[in-house]
């Protein structure tokens, strides 16, 4: 426990930038709400002629003029973007970070066995991702009850839920490679959640393009699909769960055998 | 007993120079010294036995424990002090002192109180505010205060003062009368001479010498420097000679008494005799293993 609590500890400040940012830009958006609503007509038209780039954000499939729909887009990219390259930052520095600041030595010489050590640093960043998105959730709530729109429930949860097993995977993802990578990269980390962003964005435009959704989790969480189907695709999602405990064993199998160099 | 036990342990590593083939015994009690220059495989032993690098061939015993199966067992019962005292450069001196005892599930307050007042560090400074010394000086608490059986030391005194380095050692020849056993790798000669009752050479990834400090002392040559002559008399047998204007400096491995009696006739105005550095020590140690082939 004692090194959960010091990851907690030493991340708080990042976590607390990031949550704030992400719950002030959704607070906007939301704020922003009731007028567009006003423009409904012409705003959901001008939205969806929009070619590609209509298809791209799946702004065909829904309705911007209506809350649910507007939120879906908005959140999708809002905390698409921001919640997933958090939890990039927080899984790509969790292990290499210690050896890029060369207290891994000092870490590693006491009597907490590799295991215990990988254990805690996951949790502790799975519990930051998750701490994030109940006050994420929260400040929704609120927004919408300042305009006085309500959300329909079934498809805001599973959208919310969606969109926290996208970030885990990515956590995952990031914290398997953190366990090869000497130096705490921050750019791998921030290149892979914009890679996963953009090739769900390709793959809503091109067909061809369609056997990307396997890979990046952002197919699961789109909001488009979510809020149509009111479900979350089962076997994306399963897929992505299957690509995020392979990170986890990644890490574990490399970092347990890996030599920590001075 | 044996605390370490190596058997023909080595660790290579790309190109990097690791170790090869190292056979050393620490016994329970020993003030061990273990010397070497830069890059000749100390650090690299250390990190070895503690587990922080894998060994690529051979075996290592800490307390009869295996160095990797029991890695975490043997880690609760040594406290290590790394040549680069680095540490969460945010935190607090007293924050990174506690987070050291409560990895070791241990409330070490009152030592660690003792030792900070001993070497007048201040436990508010936050540490990237702190010179080497200092994060030397809260690398020592970390090492020392929860009274480890095994202390490894990896070049302990490089950025502390004089004033600070003997206090240091103060404390550690009081654990070590207390019944710890101190390992203590350092390029300093002097360092080992005093303190250390036995000692190591290593050179290049092996291991060149292990005696006692007296053996490795009696053995070790001398620099001589004569001022006001330039050659050196053939009885003396001396070696790596450098001569200039108006001195001659020479390595001497012979009765210091047949060196005063020669010196006495020749016209000389000043002279020192000096340990000579590790370099000359390891070029003795050659020659010697040359001489007995």
């Amino acid at each position: 426990m004692t090194i959960y609590i010091k990851e907690l500890k030493q991340s708080a400040k990042a976590w607390g930038i990031w949550t704030g940012a992400i719950s002030f830009m959704l607070f906007v958006c939301i704020m922003m709400f009731p007028e567009m609503k006003d423009q409904m007509d012409s705003v959901t038209s001008v939205f969806s002629n929009m070619g590609d780039f209509t298809s791209a954000f799946g702004m065909d499939k829904l309705s911007f003029g209506e809350f649910m729909g507007f939120y879906g887009v908005e959140c999708g990219n809002v905390l698409g973007i921001g919640g997933g390259f958090f939890a990039a930052l927080a899984g790509i520095s969790v292990l290499a970070g210690e050896e890029k600041e060369h207290t891994a030595e000092f870490l590693l010489t006491h009597p907490v066995s590799r295991v215990s050590v990988l254990t805690q640093k996951l949790m502790s960043v799975l519990t930051q991702i998750i701490a994030m998105n109940v006050i994420i959730v929260g400040i929704s709530l609120i927004s919408s009850a300042i305009i006085g729109e309500s959300f329909q429930m079934r498809e805001f949860i599973l959208l919310h839920t969606a969109y926290l097993i996208l970030q885990l995977e990515i956590a995952c993802i990031c914290f398997g490679i953190s366990a090869f990578i000497r130096r705490g990269s921050i750019g791998i980390g921030l290149g892979l959640a914009l890679a996963l962003y953009f090739m769900n964005i390709v793959c809503n435009i091109s067909e061809q393009a369609e056997f990307l959704k396997y890979i990046t989790p952002y197919a699961y969480a789109d909001a488009s699909d979510i809020i149509t189907e009111a479900g979350i695709e089962p076997v994306l999602t399963l897929t992505g769960a299957a690509i995020a405990f392979a990170g986890i064993i990644a890490g574990y199998l490399k970092y347990t055998r890996k030599d920590i160099n001075s | 007993m044996a605390v370490i036990e190596t058997k023909d342990l080595t660790k290579s590593y790309g190109k990097a120079r690791g170790i090869i083939d190292l056979n050393l015994t620490v016994e329970e009690g020993d003030f061990f010294g273990f010397i070497g220059p830069n890059g000749a495989g100390k650090s690299t032993t250390i990190r070895t036995l503690l587990g922080l690098i894998f060994p690529t061939s051979g075996e290592a015993k800490i307390f009869g424990k295996d160095i990797v199966r029991q890695n975490t067992e043997i880690l609760s019962d040594i406290g290590y002090m790394p040549s680069e005292a680095t540490f969460y450069s945010r935190m607090r001196v007293g924050e990174v002192i506690s987070l050291s005892a409560k990895m070791r599930k241990l409330n070490c307050a009152d030592e660690a109180k003792r030792l900070c007042e001993r070497l007048s560090l201040d436990t508010k400074k936050r540490i990237e505010e702190l010179s080497l010394g200092n994060r030397k000086k809260v690398s020592i608490v970390c090492a020392l205060q929860h009274m480890p059986k095994l202390c490894i030391l990896d070049e302990p005194t490089s950025g502390l003062d004089p004033l600070m380095q003997k206090e240091f050692f103060d404390i550690l020849s009081e654990r070590h009368k207390s019944g710890a056993t101190i390992f203590l790798s350092s390029h300093v000669l002097s360092e080992i001479q005093k303190n250390c009752s036995r000692a190591a050479i290593i050179k290049e990834g092996r291991l060149v010498a292990l005696d006692s400090v007296e053996n490795l002392s009696k053995t070790s040559a001398k620099r001589v420097t004569l001022h006001g002559v330039n050659s050196v008399p053939e009885q003396l047998g001396a070696k790596s000679v450098e001569t200039a204007a108006d001195y001659v400096t020479f390595l001497y491995n012979g009765d210091i008494k047949v060196l005063l009696n020669t010196v006495n006739s020749l016209p000389i105005y000043d002279m020192t005799i000096t340990e000579p550095d590790l370099d000359e020590i390891f070029m003795h140690y050659y020659e010697k293993g040359g001489d007995e082939q």
